[in-house]
């Protein structure tokens, strides 16, 4: 039976981990291929890198930090931050990420999606959604949060997989940051319409935030940072605590 | 040991690269008739679609090069299909290794999302390089067409319905699943693909 993933990201500024709390402020959480490398011992199903610097040596050293993961580590990784265009694509893949996730530019530009998964096939395009609950809407932000556009969360989920994403992964601004449990109301309702895996972002606080994300949210992967890096949740004591609430999880 | 991993244009290929690397075997990537040829273990990788990798195995009479070698040879992922008969995906003919056909994937129920893809477990796993060990141990998928259950399958996997997760014909070995993103369960299939 196909295991419910749990996936450990790892936010990248200067080629140092780092977890922003509610996208603004941050705090230092340690080597990233170190980092990724227990996590993978420790039962990661997948990691994601997210490059959040901005200059062209920070893409740089980025690259070669995602050359130094794909030799260290051995489950797959999803790399993410500042992909702009096909070639950026190319260099991550080719740099050894199995997957790359598009958030801005996929939301500017909506062809992207198409090019990625007519090159490198749909499996390695993830598109990244930022989305926070306003006006009993779920609207849609460019930068990290920090500009909102016209699109709803679930009709954008919809194009992004029409027009060839293998994955979405929603990302609640609502929920992140404040540890409350993620959107599972949103989530179920992206699990239901769409035909791709979902993976959840944003709020874990707590073990029963997972399950509540697998089971009444219906995800099929849920991402968190602050709660593995700062040791708060165990990732086998969570995978224990899921498999006895009836989750199906790789043990 | 020379270990030889096939160069073509199919994605993920370093990867195998990295993981071999990490058993202490540095492969060569190749597509030099000769050095396949000669090679002790040939590995067959990749992830992209069937009918233009296809298209240029065939241009560059790779297809015929890969079908006659001797030594063992493992396929992963897209490779393994290249090595049944046809597939679904674009109506290709492909190598015809093993006389299977490949299909694409589709969902029974809303929670059945297509592309397979994660960890799910091996079942049904036979002797040889796909050791009963291995029985109920997680590995990585990602697909979208799969190889039905056949005479030549080493180990199944559930998915919808249950497919080949792992086929072996004589000198020839293939998996569904990405060895080279297993951890440590993968990392043990590699070494025992290396020891055969």
């Amino acid at each position: 039976m196909l295991a419910k993933r749990i996936i450990p990201c790892l936010d990248i500024k200067d080629g140092k981990t780092v977890k922003g709390i509610n996208f603004v402020n941050f705090r230092d959480a340690g080597d990233p291929v170190e980092l990724g490398a227990q996590y993978s011992r420790a039962g990661a199903d997948e990691l994601v890198y997210l490059d959040i610097t901005a200059s062209h040596e920070g893409r740089k050293t980025f690259t070669e930090l995602v050359k130094k993961v794909a030799a260290h580590i051995s489950i797959p990784f999803t790399v993410g931050g500042g992909i702009n265009e096909l070639k950026d694509v190319d260099r991550l893949l080719s740099a050894g990420a199995d997957k790359v996730s598009i958030n801005s530019a996929a939301l500017r530009r909506p062809e992207l999606i198409e090019e990625i998964a007519k090159n490198f096939g749909s499996q390695v395009c993830v598109v990244a959604i930022d989305a926070n609950f306003e006006n009993e809407n779920w609207l849609c932000y460019l930068h990290g949060g920090r500009i909102p556009t016209e699109k709803n969360l679930f009709d954008w989920a919809a194009e992004a997989e029409k027009r060839g994403a293998g994955e979405i992964l929603f990302t609640s601004m609502t929920h992140d940051g404040v540890k409350d449990g993620y959107a599972h109301t949103a989530l179920a309702t992206l699990a239901d319409s769409l035909h791709i895996p979902i993976i959840a972002s944003g709020g874990a606080g707590k073990k029963q935030h997972f399950r509540d994300a697998f089971l009444e949210g219906k995800a099929d992967a849920a991402l968190a940072a602050s709660v593995f890096h700062f040791g708060e949740i165990g990732i086998p004591e969570l995978k224990e605590y899921l498999r006895k609430e009836g989750v199906n999880v790789r043990i | 040991m020379e270990v030889a991993i096939i160069k073509y244009n199919a994605g993920n290929i370093y990867s195998v690269d990295y993981a071999l690397k990490r058993l202490g075997i540095t492969p060569v990537v190749t597509a030099d008739p000769e050095i396949l040829q000669k090679a002790d273990r040939v590995i067959f990788p990749g992830v992209g679609e069937a009918s233009t990798t296809m298209k240029y195995l065939k241009e560059r009479k790779m297809d015929e090069l890969i079908c006659n070698l001797k030594q063992p040879v493992l396929g992963v992922c897209l490779g393994m299909q290249l090595m049944c008969k046809h597939s679904q995906e674009n109506d290709t003919d492909c190598l015809g290794i093993f006389d299977a056909q490949v299909k694409r994937f589709i969902s029974q129920k809303q929670e059945e999302k297509v592309p397979h893809m994660g960890w799910n477990t091996l079942m049904e796993v036979k002797e040889g390089l796909f050791s009963p060990a291995l029985e109920n141990q997680y590995v990585y998928f990602v697909h979208s067409y799969y190889v039905p259950v056949n005479a030549f399958t080493a180990a199944t996997t559930d998915y919808i319905q249950p497919f080949s997760a792992a086929l072996h014909k004589d000198n020839f070995y293939a998996t569904q699943f990405h060895p080279e993103k297993s951890g440590d369960i993968g990392e043990q299939i590699l070494t025992n693909f290396l020891k055969l």
